[in-house]
């Protein structure tokens, strides 16, 4: 049984229709980018994988259930948002919150539970900084740990909404190998959501590219080339491969898409 | 003198009325601090005062006015829910207009003139046995939810994003942190007044945050720094007939200065 099993979504706000009949499906240890430009409906499509929107036609299971129900098996990562200097929290009380933050009442961590903090905390390297106000934490630290929240859960279906954002190239880097490792170790299917897909070009297996009102699936190679492009936008766009680069150009927006020498 | 007075009754029901309120601010001053909510505290405990205002014109309980008022005011802003400076001007907006009605009420109230200084400023002296036993009623209402709540309460506080995408009820939390909030107002009015409420939510929780950034250890601190203030400014003002709201808001004040010098050394 796949882990994500999306039929036949659509999604329209008001006459403005995003996607419609949607169908992809999302098995153990497979990474799906999702592409495009600003307005396609990426964030939303995580919401729905989240159950925190109903898509207007169509229906998604996750491991056979709605995802209503599991949320709390589903990590998320969210965009790099830095958390105020001043917050009186610890990377350890963030990361914790992954494990019973969803739980009522105050009760203390089981012995296993510790045990599994510890390992998330060790895993993203975030052990010698656990302890420090997390406001004083740089960006990359903080994403890290947040990164650790997402797997202390042991969830069965990872989703990222731009986490690499106003990351330097070092730290992107890191991310990405810890959710590669991670989706090769424990077979958590990872929904990236991204902007430029060349910092995860190696590790994806198949592209959802979200247009203005169309939409493809496959592999990179199938998905990111010329022809595909200029049918899904209607208009002129090219792909260029510049030293195991992919540079998009021509897109009505082009410089959201792909950063072209998205350096830093 | 000084003796003498602490043999007395009620200098007991001051001291467990303020061990009371102490203990229920700093458990929920932690999460008001943490969502920079100073300002709807004060709003809170005017908009408290007004009820009681309008309760003395209809010449029904004071305390019952100054609870439903507070509630009133506490579900409006959790439902509001709005961020930054959409809710600064908001909050201002209902602010000074509920504090307008609660002046016309007072000109309308033809009795004494020191319920409505007691309201503003504190009257703890003169708690009486059945106030003691209604502090506890609620105080442990406000405690019993915020045990209960506490986990899921600390997610949507400090990481509202990651606590919606777990499923995680933030809009109804905002409504319930609000709706704790001003009982928690509505007990503190009557030992250190509508005015100097944020000396017993605020202050100790801001202080003790200061000097620990674990939230329980910090919770717990702010609790110690409450009591510490309000029992302290109790046995101060026996020894020195000033006001007691004076006393209780210099120690906690004088702790806060300390925490903040304290932490900008270990910090930096």
């Amino acid at each position: 049984m796949s882990v994500v099993d999306a039929r036949d979504l659509s999604l329209r706000f008001g006459a403005r229709v995003l996607w419609e009949n949607l169908s992809f499906a999302l098995e153990h240890g497979e990474l799906l980018a999702v592409l495009g430009p600003n307005g396609t409906g990426k964030t939303s499509l995580l919401r729905i994988l989240l159950g925190l929107l109903e898509p207007s036609a169509g229906s998604v299971r996750i491991d056979g259930r709605p995802p209503a129900e599991t949320r709390s098996r589903v990590g998320y990562i969210p965009q790099q948002r830095i958390f105020d200097r001043e917050l009186a929290l610890r990377g350890r009380d963030l990361v914790r919150l992954g494990i019973d933050g969803h739980r009522w009442g105050a009760s203390r961590l089981s012995p296993a539970d510790r045990g599994r903090l510890e390992r998330a905390l060790d895993s993203v390297g975030a052990s010698a900084y656990a302890n420090a106000p997390i406001g004083r934490l740089s960006g990359g630290e903080q994403q890290r740990l947040r990164v650790a929240q997402a797997l202390v859960s042991e969830p069965t279906l990872l989703l990222a909404d731009e986490p690499l954002l106003s990351l330097d190239l070092a730290y992107q880097q890191i991310i990405t190998g810890l959710l590669d490792a991670h989706r090769r170790e424990a077979g958590t299917p990872v929904v990236f959501v991204t902007h430029d897909i060349n910092p995860v070009l190696s590790m994806v297996d198949r592209v959802l590219y979200l247009a203005p009102g169309s939409w493809a699936i496959g592999k990179p190679d199938e998905v990111l080339t010329s022809e595909k492009l200029t049918s899904l936008y209607g208009t002129p766009v090219d792909v260029l491969r510049v030293r195991g680069r992919i540079v998009v150009v021509g897109t009505p927006d082009d410089h959201h898409v792909h950063h072209v020498g998205h350096e830093h | 003198m000084f003796v003498d007075l602490l043999g007395q009754h009620f200098v007991h029901n001051a001291l467990v009325a303020g061990a009371i309120v102490a203990v229920v601010s700093g458990a929920i001053g932690w999460f008001v601090v943490t969502r920079s909510a100073s300002f709807a505290v004060h709003a809170i405990s005017e908009l408290g005062f007004t009820g009681a205002a309008a309760a003395l014109v209809l010449g029904i309980d004071v305390v019952i006015g100054m609870i439903g008022g507070s509630l009133i005011v506490g579900l409006v802003l959790g439902l509001l829910a709005v961020r930054g400076r959409e809710r600064d001007s908001a909050i201002g907006a209902v602010l000074a207009f509920g504090l307008g009605v609660g002046v016309l009420f007072l000109s309308l109230y033809q009795g004494y003139a020191t319920e409505a200084t007691n309201l503003l400023f504190g009257s703890i002296v003169g708690v009486s046995d059945r106030q003691v036993l209604e502090l506890a009623v609620v105080a442990t209402i406000v405690l019993t939810g915020v045990v209960a709540l506490y986990r899921p309460l600390l997610f949507a506080s400090v990481d509202p994003e990651g606590a919606e995408a777990r499923g995680v009820p933030i809009r109804a939390l905002s409504v319930a942190v609000f709706l704790l909030l001003a009982l928690t107002t509505a007990e503190a009015i009557q030992v250190v007044g509508v005015l100097l409420v944020l000396t017993l939510v605020i202050t100790p929780a801001a202080a003790a945050q200061r000097l620990t950034v674990a939230p329980a250890r910090a919770l717990f601190l702010g609790i110690a720094i409450a009591l510490a203030a309000t029992e302290g400014g109790i046995l101060l003002s026996l020894a020195q007939p000033w006001p007691t709201s004076f006393f209780i808001s210099a120690i906690s004040f004088a702790v806060y200065a300390v925490a903040r010098v304290a932490s900008a050394h270990g910090r930096s």
